[in-house]
């Protein structure tokens, strides 16, 4: 059997596939990428050749300009591209639109790059797909156990209950530009919210490429035309970097909403002012990291980037080979 | 249990009173009896249990999860009962989530061993704010940010009634308080308020505006009496039951032994609470050594003796003497503290004056004495009955002129609720020399009101533009000799501080004025407080 180093290995621009000669979702521009989702710190501009689903190039063209590399590849979910024998498929990692993870096969050997992923349902992109490996590369962004993401229906619901409760005042959810916002908007129509719904200027153009690939997102209007009495009572979808920002100030006595994993957590919220905090997440919370490594069952478990002290811990008290590759470059989710 | 949870949830993060009082009175409206009740309870200290100490907690949770994983998470966390609300590994197949009123009526009638073993169950069914509420609620004291008066204000708003009413019968009532909302939905009679060692709802006054009032009142109206610094008090002793309470309503007989032995009398009174030296005010630094303790050493009662300096009676004997005039509460109050054997309980004289010319005068350059650390001067229209709240017209205040002071603006914090997006917390320093000679600016309080809404907008963008370092919700602020804002800082007294490097601390620090037009270089140095710490203490 072929050491899985031979295969894949941390560098200090990303995981690198010697034999395939290509990163996965390298942090500076190389010759050959495999990008698993469009995050700007998973997604950067600049390398010659880049392969993701063609959502994630619609994506990167989008952030990047038409031009953000040397040549294109796109590969649907399942399809895969060979290289020296080494076989690249992309298959749904249920993160954001067009997130995948990359499976990597050569000689028999199968390692799966699982880059950022969930296992809860999401209206915005297909679910997470299982593939059995031999080495099963994780993020661990969430990897405590105090991460237990809720319902996210729950959380919704939660909202729209304040709203109920406060009718004057602005709701403003700050919510990551990519994914999480649509995400948010998508759960708010299914949870019967009809009503337009008003988006900071940065969420625009997503907000658009979503709608273009088939996501509908009902009433959208931008945050910024109508007189200031105008906005009580509705929901205001903005990067969270704004909830803090000289532009909250247009709206009444606004409720800072917040919705990310980290306001799992008491103190992150109050640190930040958020006086309404939504536990949604788009990346796997402590049980679902746990329960896909069990549910895989790995030969070995790789941890990308995180909290992988905690899920190293936990690997070696259930018996699963696990180590840490400490890859430097990956943000915390939405932690601007 | 789940709707109460979400309550303490929201309110934790809640800093807007108005937002508070919503969140309250949509769970007092919506949830069911007895339920409501026993939150209520919670929320006014009248309902704490220690059930389940934090070491029974931990070990409950290490018996379930690997103590080295619980160990990064609390010190991820930092707080333990929220901890182990997110971390609690549940067992499958647990019952269904308890509510509010069982879990309550287990912790009351069950033995420790019982509740012990009834707690896991709990944090089995619960979801993990369900579980942090519980574990609050057991380990005593919720901590959130809601006074028993905001809880009682937000109830009242269901009859309506005014909170005084509320207050008025509080004392007759025990959790869960079922006649209370029967009779503010209107189903009953009011509950009776005739509870032998009942608190009263205070009257308050209205701050003096110099400008506009004088032209209205004839002194002839009115008494003037010196406003003493310390905290406002009923006692109280009828029928053997004796209680010292807050203005607010809260209980505070416990930290006050001393007081509370001296009450021997049929009646209640109104007055403040100082530490009494040989019938001399100490400093309010003094009584602050007895506040909010829940016991009290024989050491604390021999170096801070307290007592009440008498300034109302509302009841003697039986009889409620609310309805009253002022003159006439006060001559039974004069003959009242005469007839008292204990010199715990003085009278808190009159001031005699002819104009308010003189009554100026007289606050500006109080005699000899006690009047010399009060903080003002208090008017009651000598018609006046006795009302609960702050009616307009019969009570006035009139504090003492501040203390003032330019200092500079060295850091800024982001405010909340409203003002999140605006850099509202000010920290300002004065000069002092380093050990090099060189000036710089030392920290000596922080102010976070006494500007407009304009003027809040100009220091944000001050701010903003001067900023030269960040520190989480905080930046640092230029500030040198040749840059810096300068704010003129109001403040009523200062103390000595070991806390604080500057070793002054203020009270009731505010913004009186934003002196953009004042260089830096030239706000005050530390030995202008210094010297005015000596004023106050040489008086």
């Amino acid at each position: 059997m072929i050491r899985p180093e031979t295969l894949l290995r941390p560098r200090p621009e990303g995981l690198y596939c010697a034999p395939g000669d290509f990163f996965v979702d390298p942090v500076v521009p190389v010759a050959r990428a495999v990008v698993t989702h469009g995050h700007a710190d998973h997604a950067r501009a600049g390398h010659g050749t880049v392969i993701a689903t063609p959502q994630t190039l619609a994506i990167m063209a989008e952030r990047y300009g038409e031009d953000f590399a040397g040549s294109q590849q796109p590969l649907a979910y399942g399809e895969s591209v060979s290289r020296d024998g080494v076989e690249v498929t992309l298959v749904p990692a249920g993160h954001v639109l067009g997130s995948a993870q990359a499976v990597v096969r050569w000689k028999g050997l199968t390692m799966v790059v699982s880059g950022d992923y969930k296992r809860r349902r999401d209206p915005t992109c297909p679910p997470f797909e299982p593939v059995p490996c031999d080495v099963f590369i994780s993020e661990a962004t969430f990897g405590l156990p105090v991460f237990r993401h809720p319902d996210d229906r729950r959380e919704i619901a939660r909202l729209l209950r304040s709203i109920e409760q406060f009718p004057q005042r602005a709701h403003m959810v700050g919510a990551y530009a990519l994914g999480k916002a649509q995400r948010i908007i998508a759960l708010l129509r299914e949870a019967g919210w009809d009503r337009t719904i008003y988006v900071h200027g940065a969420l625009e153009r997503l907000n658009r490429l979503y709608e273009a690939q088939g996501i509908g997102l009902g009433p959208l209007a931008p945050a910024t035309s109508e007189a200031r009495g105008d906005f009580a009572g509705q929901i205001i979808v903005a990067p969270p970097s704004a909830l803090a920002d000289r532009w909250s100030r247009r709206f009444p006595d606004p409720v800072a909403a917040f919705a990310s994993g980290w306001m799992q957590v008491r103190a992150r919220a109050r640190q930040r002012g958020v006086e309404l905090p939504l536990v949604i997440s788009d990346h796997a919370d402590w049980d679902e990291l746990t329960a896909t490594v069990d549910e895989l069952a790995p030969g070995e478990l790789w941890i990308t980037h995180g909290r992988e002290e905690a899920l190293l811990r936990w690997a070696e008290l259930h018996g699963v080979k696990a180590r840490a590759l400490a890859l430097v470059g990956y943000e915390d989710e939405a932690e601007d | 249990m789940r709707a109460f949870a979400e309550l303490l949830d929201r309110l934790s993060l809640t800093a807007s009173r108005k937002a508070k009082l919503t969140l309250l009175r949509d769970h007092f409206a919506g949830a069911p009896d007895p339920d409501r009740g026993w939150a209520l309870a919670a929320l006014t200290g009248d309902l704490t249990f220690d059930a389940a100490k934090p070491a029974f907690i931990r070990k409950a949770v290490e018996a379930r999860m690997d103590p080295v994983l619980f160990g990064w998470s609390y010190d991820y966390v930092g707080d333990l009962a929220e901890t182990v609300a997110l971390v609690w590994p549940a067992r499958p197949g647990a019952n269904r989530e308890p509510e509010l009123s069982e879990v309550v009526d287990a912790l009351r009638n069950a033995s420790r061993a019982e509740v012990q073993r009834l707690i896991e169950g709990w944090l089995d069914a619960l979801d993990p704010t369900g579980r942090w509420a519980l574990l609050k609620l057991m380990t005593g004291g919720l901590r959130i940010g809601v006074s028993a008066r905001l809880a009682k204000t937000a109830v009242a708003e269901l009859g309506p009634v005014a909170t005084a009413e509320v207050e008025e019968v509080w004392h007759a009532l025990r959790p869960p308080y079922d006649d209370l909302f029967a009779w503010l939905e209107g189903r009953s009679e009011r509950p009776t308020s005739d509870a032998p060692g009942r608190f009263r709802p205070v009257m308050l006054a209205q701050a003096l505006d110099e400008a506009v009032d004088f032209g209205k009142l004839d002194p002839a109206d009115y008494a003037a009496e010196w406003k003493w610094d310390g905290i406002r008090v009923q006692a109280v002793s009828e029928g053997g039951t004796r209680r010292l309470y807050a203005r607010s309503g809260d209980d505070i007989s416990r930290a006050f032994p001393d007081v509370l032995e001296a009450l021997d009398f049929e009646g209640a009174v109104d007055g403040e609470l100082l530490v009494l030296r040989e019938g001399a005010i100490a400093g309010f630094g003094d009584l602050q050594q007895r506040l909010n303790r829940k016991s009290v050493t024989h050491a604390m009662l021999a170096d801070y003796p307290a007592g009440v300096r008498a300034y109302d009676l509302l009841s003697e004997g039986g009889e409620d003497l609310r309805p009253l005039p002022f003159a006439e509460r006060r001559r039974r109050l004069e003959a009242f503290v005469a007839g008292l054997k204990t010199t715990r309980i003085d009278l808190s004289p009159l001031q005699p004056f002819e104009s308010w010319e003189e009554l100026a005068g007289l606050r500006a350059a109080p005699p000899p004495g006690d009047p010399q650390v009060a903080e003002g001067v208090m008017l009651k229209r000598w018609d006046s009955p006795y009302e609960a709240g702050r009616p307009k017209g019969p009570w006035f205040k009139w504090k003492r002129d501040p203390f003032l002071i330019d200092a500079v603006l060295m850091y800024a914090q982001r405010g909340h609720g409203k003002r999140s997006s605006f850099y509202s917390d000010y920290t300002f320093g004065v000069w002092t020399q380093a050990v090099d000679g060189a000036r710089v600016l030392t920290p000596v309080g922080k102010a976070y009101f006494g500007f407009t809404d304009e003027e809040l907008k100009a220091i944000d963008k001050y701010v903003r533009d001067h900023t030269v370092d960040r520190y989480g919700p905080v930046r640092a602020v230029r500030a040198d000799v040749r840059h810096g804002l300068v704010f003129e800082v109001a403040f009523e007294g200062l103390q000595r501080s070991t806390r604080h490097k500057s070793g002054v601390a203020m009270r009731f620090p505010r913004i009186s004025r934003i002196r953009w037009d004042k260089p830096a270089g030239e706000a005050d140095e530390l030995a202008s407080l210094e010297r005015m710490l000596a004023q106050i203490e040489g008086r």
